[in-house]
């Protein structure tokens, strides 16, 4: 999947290649020509990145080389155990979890999970959840509480799964359950938007004391898409939906929806990997430290008044 | 031919004032009639949307309700414009419509003498969509029942989350159901009555969490659109999928409750809700 607007980007990268391919042995030959040509790379990157459309940012934030959760795991964690199950019908892999170790730092880490390959996407669903999914994060952050374990979320879905069977067992209620009850877990609960946050799917793991994204994730109440078939009745104005239902980083940093950016490479998080999930990292261990501070009492009371802020506009006192 | 074409008009809205057809069965029931029995049909039983003004009527002793928090209004947070205008005009159209300020109306009264707190949502505020002011009455609410120990009754009738308010409406599912968590936490009682169409994030919020949860007979309730899940799985859904009858037997409510029996209903609940000693979560 080439991303249409980096045309001029990708052409001097497959000259870079070419050079580089062709210089294998002579390191001199080209050398200063590959230099010339990554300068040249970084500037076009850098010149496009900071003018994305919204719906430019939609097609970043669900490029297929940017990290995902399993990603995160074998490169910012260490000694991670997954946990399989809801104990009440199965183990979704659109959401998993488990233990995991931060910087030193002991968290139950849980997320959406779309999977790298074809084989791994059907195996998660693309990262669109069950219930199931919904009920197996709960469980685990159930289990964080009592083990006084942080919680770190990572949110990356195109929304929850809408199917029959999601359906005959609860969809709807296994997210509002979770957002009932991550309202008042008295542990850390540090969210961060990666990818895709897809409407309620995404908040279903999404109600933290901290709620921080990447700078070309994206987090809507419904998808461009779907907004412009409705509103528009015209599919076709998804770019039009983007733009107007404001779901960019600097967008919801304004609004207040979110607490903090973590900026991305120039070119970005598809692109530089791994000075993305280094970023996401130190940003992590920031928050973990910072909230590990505060009573979790006072935590809850802060968390409930974050979100009971969100959309008041009055100046009403209760 | 102008002249016809209003006389004919006339003719049928005159039909209209007469009767009233039902939007399932499609029989014709006298106005009177229809009103008479709550707008439920005698034909086959249909529930029709009432109005928040009809359902207060319904639920609570008369002259009983004492709305709070009717100033609050919608709120236009991310500017937003469609194919058909502005969301700012669509609200000022849905207010002048309906002479309400959002799609819930919130307060108190008396349901055979227990006072409880409610909130009624309203279909024909901009099909009840959950938007911020619907949901800051709705968590408003909760606080005040929490603060008077009364119970909290929500009766939902949305379509869902109200997208011209983008990532703020989103926000709003958490933001009630925090207030929900709050009461469950202090055992104040909170039931939730889903009616006719509660969908999408209204679904995936408040509604579906109650202590226990209602709904009257052939009640529309889901997450996904039957559209949107026909697309994705490739075939046609169960005549009954997404019923009230349908949640039911799948475990998500726990009664059905014909609309004339409602208020008998909660008389015969709310005394077991009542003496609930703090609970421990």
């Amino acid at each position: 999947m080439d991303l249409d607007f980096e045309a001029p980007l990708l052409e001097v990268e497959e000259r870079i290649n070419e050079l580089e391919k062709l210089g294998k042995g002579s390191d001199i030959k080209f050398r200063s020509e590959i230099t010339e040509l990554k300068r040249k790379a970084k500037s076009i990157s850098k010149k496009i990145y900071k003018n994305l459309t919204p719906w430019q940012t939609v097609q970043v934030a669900r490029h297929k080389d940017r990290p995902l959760i399993n990603n995160y795991i074998k490169n910012i964690c260490s000694n991670f155990i997954e946990l399989h199950g809801d104990r009440c019908y199965g183990d979704d892999q659109g959401i998993i979890g488990g233990f995991a170790t931060i910087g030193n730092r002991q968290v139950m880490l849980i997320g959406h999970q779309k999977g790298n390959s074809v084989e791994e996407n059907l195996k998660c669903n693309f990262g669109m959840a069950n219930p199931e999914g919904y009920r197996k994060a709960l469980r685990l952050m159930r289990l964080a509480e009592r083990y006084k374990l942080p919680i770190v979320s990572l949110i990356d879905t195109p929304g929850a799964y809408p199917g029959l069977e999601a359906e005959e067992r609860g969809q709807a209620e296994a997210i509002a359950r979770n957002l009932a009850e991550m309202s008042q877990i008295a542990t850390p609960i540090i969210i961060v938007i990666t990818g895709e946050g897809g409407s309620g799917g995404a908040i279903g793991i999404g109600v933290g004391d901290a709620i921080i994204m990447l700078e070309n994730a994206v987090y809507s109440v419904i998808s461009p898409e779907g907004c412009a078939s409705i509103l528009w009745r015209d599919g076709a104005k998804a770019p039009l939906a983007a733009e107007n239902l404001k779901i960019t980083s600097d967008e919801l940093l304004k609004l207040k929806v979110i607490d903090e950016i973590i900026p991305e490479p120039a070119g970005g998080a598809h692109r530089e990997r791994d000075e993305t999930m280094i970023a996401v990292k130190q940003t992590l261990v920031k928050y973990i430290d910072r909230l590990k501070r505060t009573s979790t009492s006072k935590l809850v009371n802060k968390r409930y008044e974050k979100f009971a802020a969100l959309g008041r506009f009055g100046k009403k006192k209760r | 031919m102008a002249w016809f074409k209003k006389s004919q008009k006339s003719e049928s809205k005159e039909k209209s004032e007469l009767w009233n057809i039902c939007p399932s069965c499609k029989a014709h029931v006298y106005k009177e009639e229809w009103i008479a029995g709550l707008k439920v049909c005698p034909k086959c039983n249909y529930h029709d949307r009432l109005n928040y003004q009809e359902r207060l009527d319904l639920i609570l002793d008369n002259g009983t309700f004492k709305e709070i928090n009717s100033e609050i209004s919608t709120n236009d947070p991310i500017n937003f414009v469609d194919a058909k205008g502005s969301y700012a005009e669509k609200a000022k159209a849905a207010k002048k419509k309906t002479g309400m300020n959002e799609a819930v109306v919130t307060g108190c009264g008396n349901i055979n003498d227990i006072p409880v707190v409610v909130a009624v949502m309203d279909f024909r505020f901009m099909g009840g969509s959950l938007g911020s002011g619907t949901g800051e009455k709705i968590l408003l609410a909760a606080e005040y029942a929490l603060r008077n120990k009364r119970p909290y009754i929500i009766f939902s009738a949305s379509g869902g989350a109200r997208m011209h308010e983008g990532i703020i409406s989103l926000m709003q599912m958490a933001k009630t159901c925090a207030a929900i968590a709050r009461l469950n936490k202090a055992g104040v009682p909170y039931i939730s009555v889903l009616t006719h169409p509660t969908t999408g994030g209204v679904s995936a919020s408040f509604a579906t969490i109650g202590d226990i949860n209602i709904s009257e007979p052939g009640a529309l309730i889901g997450f996904a659109g039957r559209r949107v899940i026909e697309e994705t799985i490739k075939q046609k859904l169960p005549k009954d999928f997404q019923t009230a009858e349908y949640l039911l037997e799948h475990g998500f409510l726990d009664k059905i409750v014909a609309r004339k029996d409602m208020k008998e209903f909660f008389t015969q609940f709310l005394p077991y809700a009542m003496k609930t000693p703090k609970r421990r979560r």
